[in-house]
C-alpha cells in the first residue's frame, strides 16, 4: 500500500472528489494559487481551475456563508477555514446557519458542506493561533465532526465527508500533516459514525482522537514495556460520537484514560467520562481519568507551552496512577 | 416622481392591467393576511416574536414580482409578505405562524422562519445580516451552474451595518453575482432611527465602496420600485452584475407585536399613513380607469376570505407529531 502524509492523503481525497462530481469545489484563503497555508490544496486550482478552486478574501463569515448558500442551490462545496482560529467570526454561519436551516425549515432543504479546520498547538503561536474548538461544534445537533488522527482515516473520512449531506466539521491538526502511514489507493471510503480501537490490549482504555491519537499510541507502546496493556480507542467521529467501541472496550479494561488537547472543562473527555458513567458505570473499577489542555490561554514560551499541552509521558503517569502501579 | 405625473411611462412598462391589478391585489393580500396575524397574536394562537409587513406592501411586491418562479429570495425575520409576493401558499404560512404540522416549515421554523424549496422562498432568518452571505452562495452556484436565475437578498436599513453586509457586497461584485440586494428602509432598526446607526444616512451609498449600481426609490410607490427593480433583474440576470437597492418606506406597527413604539412620534407615522401605497395605487387604478370602486371592494372581499381560509385551515390543521421532535435534525434520520 501507498506511504502517504496526511497531507498528501487529505490531497488526494479532494482530488478524487472533484474528478468523481462536479459538483464538488473548494473555497477558502490562499487555497488555490498560494496552493493552502498548509498545502493541502497543492495543485489543485492548476488542475481544476480558478471557478472549482475559489481564491476568498479574508473573510471567514462570506466563505462558510457562500458554502451554504451554494450547497442549498445544488454544490457541494468544501471550505478551508485558514486555520480553526479564525473560524470564531464565522460561528454565527456554523452553528445558526449551516446546523440548523434543515430543522427549522421543516427538512425542506439540506446543507452539504465540508468546513476543514486545521487547528491544535505547539507552535509557539501563543494564544490565539493555538485552539482546539471539536468540543464547541461537537455540541451542536445539525453538525457532524469528525476528528482523524492517520493518514488512512485522514482520506477515507473526508471523501465520506464531501459525500455526506449534512454540514461536516472535518477538524485536522497543524501538528500532524507530516505524519506519514499507508493509505489505500482510489476508492477509499471511511464511515463518519464509527470509532475504533487502533491498538488491542486488556488493562486501561484510552479514548483519544486527531494528534492525541499519535499521542496515546505512543504512550501505549511504553506502557507495555512497565506491564501494562492498554486499548487505544480512536475518537475520529465526535458527533455523532459513537461510543460502542469504548463502553465494550471498558467493560474489559475497567479503567478508562481520555485524552484531548483542547481545554478540560465542559470538554470532548468530559462527554466520552459522562457516557461511560451513564452506560458502564458498574463496570468500572476507577473514576474516569481526564488529560486535556491546561486551562489558560496559550502560553508563547517554549517552556511554558510544553506544560499546556498533554504529551506522552501524562499518559503514562496518568495509566500508572489509575492502575496502582506507580 | 410621483405616480400621478407618471402614468403614461409606467403604463408602458406594465402596460398590461391584469399585471397592474394583481399587484394591487398582492399588496392588499398582504396587508389583510398581516391585520389578520396581528389579531391572531392577540388571541394567542401565534407565539413567539411575530413582525408584520404593514406599511411596506408597495416595497415587497414591487420587487419581489419583478421576479421569475426560477429565481431565488432570501428574506430575514419580517418575511410573511415576502413569501406571500414569491407565491408560498397564505394557508401554509399561518398553518406554520400557528406552528402546526402544515406549515411551510411543518411548525420548527415559526414566524420568522418561513421556507418553501418550489418557489424558491429559500427563507426568513432571524439573525441580522445573516442571509447576505447565503444570497452570494447560491449566486455562486447559479454561475457555476451556467443557470439564467437570479438571487435576492431582502433585509432592513439595521443590516447595513453589519459585517456580513459587506463581506457580501464585497465577494457579489468581486465574483460577479447575480444578486440584486434589496435594503428595506423602514426608517427603523427596533428603536433606533438610521440617523443614530449608520454614517451613511442615504443607504444606497454603501455600493459606491464596492464599485456597485446603486438606487434609490420611493417605497411607497410600487410602481417606481417594479420599474427600478425590472432594470436591476435584468442587469443581474444577463451581465451578472450585482445592485444594491434602497426602497424607503415606513413601518406602521412596532418592531414586533411586543413593542410599544415609543421611540417615534405620532405624527410622523400619521404623515407616512397618508401616503399610503395601497390608498395611493388604488387612486390611480381609478383614475386610469382601469378598475372601479366596487371592484376594488370586490378584491378586498374576495381577499378577506382568502385570509380567513388560511385561518380556518391552520386551525383546524394537526400539530407536529411528539414522536417526530429529532425529526431533520440530520438529512440522514440515522444520525439524529
Ligand atoms: C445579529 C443580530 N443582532 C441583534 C438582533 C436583534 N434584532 C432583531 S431585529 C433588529 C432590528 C433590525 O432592524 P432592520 O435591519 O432595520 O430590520 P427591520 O426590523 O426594521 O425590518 C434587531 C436589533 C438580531 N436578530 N440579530
Ligand atoms: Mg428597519
Amino acid at each position: 500500500m501507498p506511504i502517504l502524509s496526511i497531507r498528501d492523503a487529505l490531497n488526494q481525497a479532494l482530488r478524487e472528489e472533484m474528478q468523481r462530481d462536479p459538483n464538488v469545489f473548494l473555497l477558502g484563503e490562499d487555497i488555490g494559487l498560494y496552493d493552502g497555508s498548509f498545502k493541502v490544496t497543492r495543485g489543485l486550482m492548476k488542475e481544476f481551475g480558478e471557478k472549482r478552486v475559489l481564491d476568498t478574501p479574508i473573510a471567514e463569515e462570506i466563505i462558510v456563508g457562500t458554502a451554504i448558500g451554494a450547497a442549498m442551490a445544488g454544490l457541494r462545496p468544501v471550505a478551508e477555514m485558514m486555520t480553526v482560529n479564525f473560524i470564531m467570526v464565522a460561528m454565527d454561519q456554523v452553528v445558526n446557519a449551516a446546523a440548523h436551516i434543515r430543522y427549522m425549515f421543516g427538512g425542506g432543504i439540506k446543507v452539504p458542506i465540508v468546513i476543514r479546520t486545521p487547528g491544535g498547538g505547539g507552535h509557539q503561536l501563543a494564544a490565539q493561533h493555538s485552539h482546539s474548538h471539536e468540543n464547541w461544534f461537537a455540541h451542536v445537533p445539525g453538525l457532524k465532526v469528525v476528528a482523524p488522527g492517520t493518514p488512512a482515516d485522514a482520506k477515507g473520512m473526508l471523501k465520506s465527508a464531501i459525500r455526506d449531506d449534512n454540514p461536516v466539521m472535518f477538524v485536522e491538526n497543524e501538528g500532524t500533516y507530516a505524519v506519514k502511514g499507508e493509505v489505500p489507493d482510489g476508492e477509499h471510503l471511511v464511515p463518519l459514525d464509527k470509532n475504533e480501537v487502533k491498538r488491542p490490549g486488556d488493562d486501561v482504555t484510552i479514548c483519544a482522537h486527531s494528534r492525541m491519537l499519535l499521542v496515546a499510541l505512543d504512550a501505549a507502546k511504553d506502557l507495555e514495556q512497565l506491564g501494562i496493556s492498554a486499548e487505544v480507542v480512536d475518537m475520529r467521529a465526535l458527533r455523532p460520537l459513537d461510543m460502542a467501541p469504548v463502553i465494550e472496550s471498558v467493560r474489559k479494561t475497567g479503567h478508562a484514560i481520555t485524552v484531548e488537547e483542547g481545554w478540560r472543562s465542559f470538554g470532548v473527555g468530559a462527554e466520552i467520562a459522562a457516557r461511560i458513567y451513564e452506560e458502564a458505570f458498574d463496570d468500572l473499577d476507577a473514576p474516569v481519568a481526564r488529560i486535556a489542555g491546561a486551562e489558560v490561554p496559550t502560553p508563547y514560551n517554549k517552556r511554558l507551552e510544553k506544560l499546556a499541552f498533554p504529551a506522552k509521558a501524562d499518559v503514562i503517569v496518568t495509566a500508572r496512577a489509575l492502575l496502582g502501579k506507580n | 416622481m410621483k405616480l400621478d405625473q407618471r402614468p403614461t411611462e409606467t403604463a408602458r412598462v406594465l402596460s398590461d392591467k391584469s399585471t397592474l391589478l394583481k399587484l394591487y391585489r398582492e399588496m392588499l393580500l398582504i396587508r389583510r393576511f398581516e391585520e389578520k396575524t396581528a389579531e391572531m397574536y392577540q388571541m394567542a394562537k401565534i407565539g413567539g416574536f411575530c413582525h408584520l409587513n404593514i406599511g411596506e406592501e408597495a416595497t415587497i411586491v414591487g420587487t419581489v414580482s419583478a421576479l421569475r418562479k426560477e429565481d431565488y429570495v432570501y428574506s430575514n425575520y419580517r418575511e410573511h409578505g415576502h413569501a406571500i409576493a414569491k407565491g408560498v401558499d397564505a394557508k401554509a404560512i399561518m398553518a406554520e405562524l400557528f406552528g402546526k404540522e402544515t406549515g411551510t416549515s411543518h411548525g420548527r421554523g415559526g414566524s420568522m422562519h418561513l421556507f418553501d424549496h418550489d418557489r424558491r422562498f429559500f427563507g426568513g432568518y432571524a439573525i441580522v445580516g445573516e442571509a447576505l452571505p447565503l444570497a452570494c452562495g447560491t449566486g455562486y452556484a447559479i454561475r457555476y451552474q451556467d443557470k439564467p436565475e437570479v438571487v435576492m437578498s431582502m433585509f432592513g436599513d439595521g443590516a447595513t451595518n453589519i459585517g456580513a453586509f459587506h463581506e457580501s457586497l464585497n465577494v457579489a461584485k468581486l465574483w460577479k453575482l447575480p444578486v440584486v440586494f434589496v435594503i428595506i428602509n423602514n426608517q427603523y432598526g427596533m428603536g433606533t432611527a438610521v440617523s443614530r446607526a449608520s454614517a451613511v444616512t442615504e443607504l444606497w451609498k454603501k455600493a459606491l465602496a464596492y464599485d456597485m449600481t446603486g438606487e434609490r426609490v420611493d417605497g411607497m410607490d410600487v410602481l417606481a420600485v417594479r420599474q427600478v427593480t425590472d432594470r436591476l433583474v435584468a442587469q443581474a440576470r444577463d451581465q451578472h452584475e450585482p445592485s444594491l437597492l434602497e426602497c424607503v418606506t415606513y413601518r406602521y406597527r412596532g418592531h414586533s407585536m411586543s413593542d410599544p413604539d415609543t421611540y417615534r412620534g405620532k405624527q410622523e407615522v400619521t404623515e407616512w399613513k397618508e401616503r399610503d401605497s395601497i390608498l395611493k395605487f388604488g387612486e390611480y387604478l381609478k383614475r386610469e380607469r382601469l378598475a372601479s370602486d366596487r371592484d376594488l371592494e370586490a378584491m378586498d372581499v374576495e381577499v378577506m376570505a382568502e385570509v380567513d381560509a388560511a385561518v380556518k385551515f391552520a386551525d383546524e390543521s394537526p400539530e407536529p407529531d411528539p414522536k417526530d421532535l429529532f425529526r431533520d435534525v440530520y438529512a440522514d434520520e440515522a444520525a439524529s
